[in-house]
């Protein structure tokens, strides 16, 4: 295995100075700051209001308040997790720095971190805003969740980051040609993890799939509290061993694609 | 004339019977060397001829398709982790961050090669490469000469021990150009770096190398000191052997 390698010592040195070199390209551009707070706010704004009519004609929606607003925000838990894991690695290409990277002694488990380490940055920026403005707008306390939503969050980071390892390894390999990857595959997930509706909803056949992805268990779990006022930890320790095969199994690909980029020579030039 | 097989790991570099291939095609078709410690050497040949591709298998960028490649006494790419620190390279095509500060980027990287006292190299660096003034500046706002001082202050950062230039002075007018060679002169003299520098500029290969290393079809077609090349050639500048070995013609040929 080509990344592996005598005298591959981590570095959390090197980490730190990839975390800095993102942070100082997303305080250089109130653009991108932006983008990480306003659709999360459409969205969130968009369902909440929804609830709020349905609330106002059913008697199911009165009791399960806030059920739209928590899958909205769940859901940009796992979509932007990923994206901001992608995005930075696709400021990478887009800034032609790969090459400088990996010429560079930093490792490729050093340079995953410090993604990963990003897209939590970037998440916190978009969301923790947004959570306030579901309180003030809807009366939604995300954070009254307490332990339940850190198990729901550390679920869904984890897949979000299993999903960026791997679109990672696919623009290695492929170049900016795999790019639209980046911005759309995490919306495979959205109708099979079942965000806003039940598992019960999905034909039997796909239900086997649903409960295959880590996500699936969190919604379910959601639901569990804001409708039957129960935790599941049971749920949440199903999803924690899906996200650990599914986290094993994207750093095994981003590794051979990285080993293909180098048999390929797509390190150098990474356009489409 | 060059160091023997079994000089190998002394060699800073060593590339033997080297080849890469891509969908059946060689790009690089079993070529050998080895680089003495504090050489410049000119990698020389046409677009195509192979340059970049061995630059990058040297770096460890690409896998060899057969041969090897030692740097420093690690193989690569296998052992790049051993001596990634010991090295590093301009390219034209790579870019160090646009929109952050010269400074962001230089201190960035120090903080990856685990330079010591950083603050006071990048200031050793700037002032060296005439760059103090724009080190407060994006990176993209200045011009392409200062661009590329800044990819050679980020080259120089971790004082290599080997040194990759691709295309070191592309793009530059004459007098930046000048001005960069005299700057990689100074390193190699004061650092006794080993340099390997492909280049399509006759006159910077002439100035800045001591041996010539010429490709054509991922081949080596010659290989030796300038003025050896020039004499068996028969010919007034490494422009004119360039032609000679670009058209095909032999050195009997072209001395006549």
């Amino acid at each position: 295995m080509i990344a592996s390698d005598v005298g591959m010592e981590f570095s959390f040195n090197r980490v730190a100075a990839m975390v800095r070199r993102y942070w100082y390209l997303l305080r250089s551009s109130w653009p991108r700051i932006l983008d990480l707070i306003y659709w999360p706010t459409v969205q969130m704004l968009m369902w909440g209001f929804l609830q709020v009519y349905i609330s106002q004609n059913s008697n199911f929606f009165v009791q399960a308040g806030g059920v739209f607003i928590g899958s909205v925000l769940l859901w940009d838990i796992l979509f932007r997790g990923q994206l901001g894991f992608s995005i930075s690695f696709l400021e990478e290409m887009y800034a032609r720095n790969l090459g400088n990277l990996m010429m560079s002694p930093l490792r490729p488990a050093e340079f995953l971190l410090a993604l990963m380490i990003m897209s939590i940055v970037r998440l916190s920026i978009g969301m923790i805003p947004v959570s306030l403005l579901a309180i003030a707008f809807f009366g939604f306390n995300l954070w009254a969740l307490g332990l339940a939503l850190a198990a729901f969050f550390a679920n869904l980071i984890l897949t979000s980051w299993a999903v960026g390892i791997f679109v990672a390894g696919l623009l290695l390999r492929n170049g900016l040609g795999a790019e639209s990857m980046a911005w759309t595959i995490m919306f495979l997930f959205l109708p099979l993890t079942c965000v806003y509706y039940p598992v019960a909803v999905l034909p039997d056949w796909l239900q086997y799939f649903a409960w295959a992805l880590p996500p699936t268990y969190v919604f379910e779990g959601m639901r569990a509290l804001l409708i039957d006022h129960v935790f599941r930890p049971d749920l949440m320790i199903e999803a924690f061993a899906l996200n650990i095969v599914l986290f094993a199994a994207a750093s095994l690909a981003f590794l051979k694609l990285l080993q293909s980029a180098r048999a390929q020579g797509s390190l150098l030039q990474t356009s489409e | 004339m060059f160091p023997p097989m079994d000089a190998q790991n002394a060699s800073p570099i060593a590339v033997d019977r080297l080849v890469k291939r891509y969908k059946g095609v060689a790009a690089v078709d079993g070529i050998s060397f080895r680089l003495t410690p504090g050489s410049v050497t000119g990698l020389l040949g046409g677009n195509g001829a192979g340059k970049t591709t061995t630059i990058a298998m040297i770096m460890g960028l690409v896998t060899p398709t057969s041969g090897g490649v030692t740097v420093l006494g690690a193989e690569m790419p296998r052992q790049r982790y051993r001596v990634l620190h010991r090295m590093n390279f301009e390219s034209p095509y790579v870019d160090v961050p646009m929109r952050l500060t010269v400074r962001q980027n230089l201190s960035v990287f120090a903080q990856l090669y685990a330079v010591a006292d950083i603050d006071e190299r990048i200031d050793r660096l700037a002032a060296d490469l005439d760059l103090t003034e724009f080190l407060d500046r994006p990176t993209g706002k200045l011009s392409a000469g200062q661009k590329t001082r800044v990819s050679l202050a980020k080259a120089l950062l971790n004082k290599p021990e080997v040194l990759l230039l691709d295309e070191p002075t592309a793009s530059l007018d004459p007098d930046t150009a000048d001005w960069v060679r005299s700057r990689l002169e100074r390193y190699r003299a004061e650092e006794s770096a080993t340099i390997l520098l492909a280049s399509h500029n006759m006159a910077e290969v002439e100035r800045l190398c001591e041996r010539v290393i010429i490709m054509k079809k991922g081949r080596i077609e010659d290989d030796d000191k300038p003025d050896l090349l020039l004499s068996r050639y028969g010919r007034e500048t490494l422009e004119e052997v360039f032609l000679d070995v670009a058209r095909g013609r032999r050195q009997s040929e072209a001395a006549q």
